[in-house]
């Protein structure tokens, strides 16, 4: 089963009408989440909305996930391990309020089992391909550097209660 | 400083974490090891369904954007309540607007306060991630590129 999302915020009516298309040329399933998309699929289950504890399970039983380049979507296929192929929504045709996503998507090239794709003939080669490299679900060394860096920013942080009261007292 | 989890410690800081839902959320999620450990966390958010899901510790805050103006008023009012209730010694923030009034106001109650800014943001820092850079303890981006090593630091990202 291949899992389509394009997030809770805006509709996607290009990239819909892509993975209807593809849906049509291949044999394998695809449920997906569509939002307030006006474009109707043919090919494809899908439902509007998904509830969190729903959204999880989909994305853990699919092979793959398709959607927009949105950072709930990367992450949910991260904690996965799953393939995730993503599509910038473009704010010259309206498909966001500013071009953001292009730009993570240039970047986002680099980390593994991310297939950025721009058009369905890509889309369905990735589909129809037999091994697509997953995301990896562990914490890798760029989020431990983060995690590090909170820690190190909070312990810099005064007590209130404490330094109001007895300074250096520590109960 | 201990590794216990556990959750009335009294010498540990209270973090007051504020994430909208969605992809700020989710990096906040990502975040959130290194906070338990660090001290007694409450989350606010927009989407309490989602801090359910998560077994969080929460309180609701209301959502809007920067075109708001009459909802970002009410937001301050909200803010002002919230950081009264909690006292936090350290407020953090993914975004959005709303995690950006709850840093300002815990910054004007003395608290310290972090920002991470969306990794969405790849080739320039949010809006509010630039207002946030003029009075937070400290603003962190999770774009190497977009870090002037002073104010706007990187320090890793949560993919």
């Amino acid at each position: 089963m291949i899992f389509f999302t394009i997030g809770t915020q805006l509709p996607f009516d290009r990239l819909v009408a892509m993975v209807d298309d593809v849906a049509g040329k291949i044999s394998e399933p695809i449920i997906g989440q569509i939002g307030n998309t006006d474009y109707r699929p043919l090919n494809f289950q899908y439902s509007t909305h998904v509830e969190p504890e729903d959204f999880a399970e989909r994305v853990n039983n699919a092979r793959i996930i398709i959607g927009h380049a949105g950072i709930g979507t990367l992450l949910a296929a991260k904690l996965a391990a799953k393939p995730v192929i993503v599509m910038a929504r473009q704010a010259s045709l309206g498909e966001h309020r500013n071009d953001h996503q292009s730009a993570t998507a240039k970047q986002l090239t680099n980390i593994q089992g991310v297939h950025v794709i721009h058009n369905t003939e890509e889309l369905l080669q990735l589909l129809i391909s037999k091994e697509l490299q997953p995301m990896n679900s562990e914490t890798g060394p760029s989020l431990h550097k983060l995690h590090a860096k909170l820690r190190s920013e909070i312990s810099k942080g005064r007590l209130k209660r404490l330094t109001k009261n007895h300074p250096t007292k520590v109960s | 400083m201990t590794n216990e989890t556990s959750k009335q410690q009294t010498n540990l800081p209270t973090i007051l974490a504020a994430a909208s839902g969605g992809g700020h959320w989710n990096q906040m999620m990502q975040l959130r090891p290194a906070l338990e450990i660090s001290g007694n966390v409450i989350f606010a958010t927009t989407d309490p369904q989602l801090a359910k899901l998560a077994s969080a510790k929460y309180e609701v805050i209301e959502d809007y954007n920067q075109s708001q103006p009459m909802k970002i008023l009410k937001g301050l009012f909200a803010a002002h309540r919230l950081i009264r209730k909690i006292k936090p010694d350290i407020v953090v923030s993914t975004g959005a607007a709303p995690g950006l009034v709850c840093l300002l106001l815990g910054h004007l109650s003395g608290a310290r306060t972090i920002w991470v800014d969306s990794i969405a943001n790849a080739e320039k820092l949010s809006l509010s991630g630039r207002i946030a850079s003029n009075f937070a303890s400290i603003t962190l981006t999770q774009w190497e590129a977009l870090s002037d090593k002073n104010r706007i630091q990187y320090a890793g990202s949560v993919l």
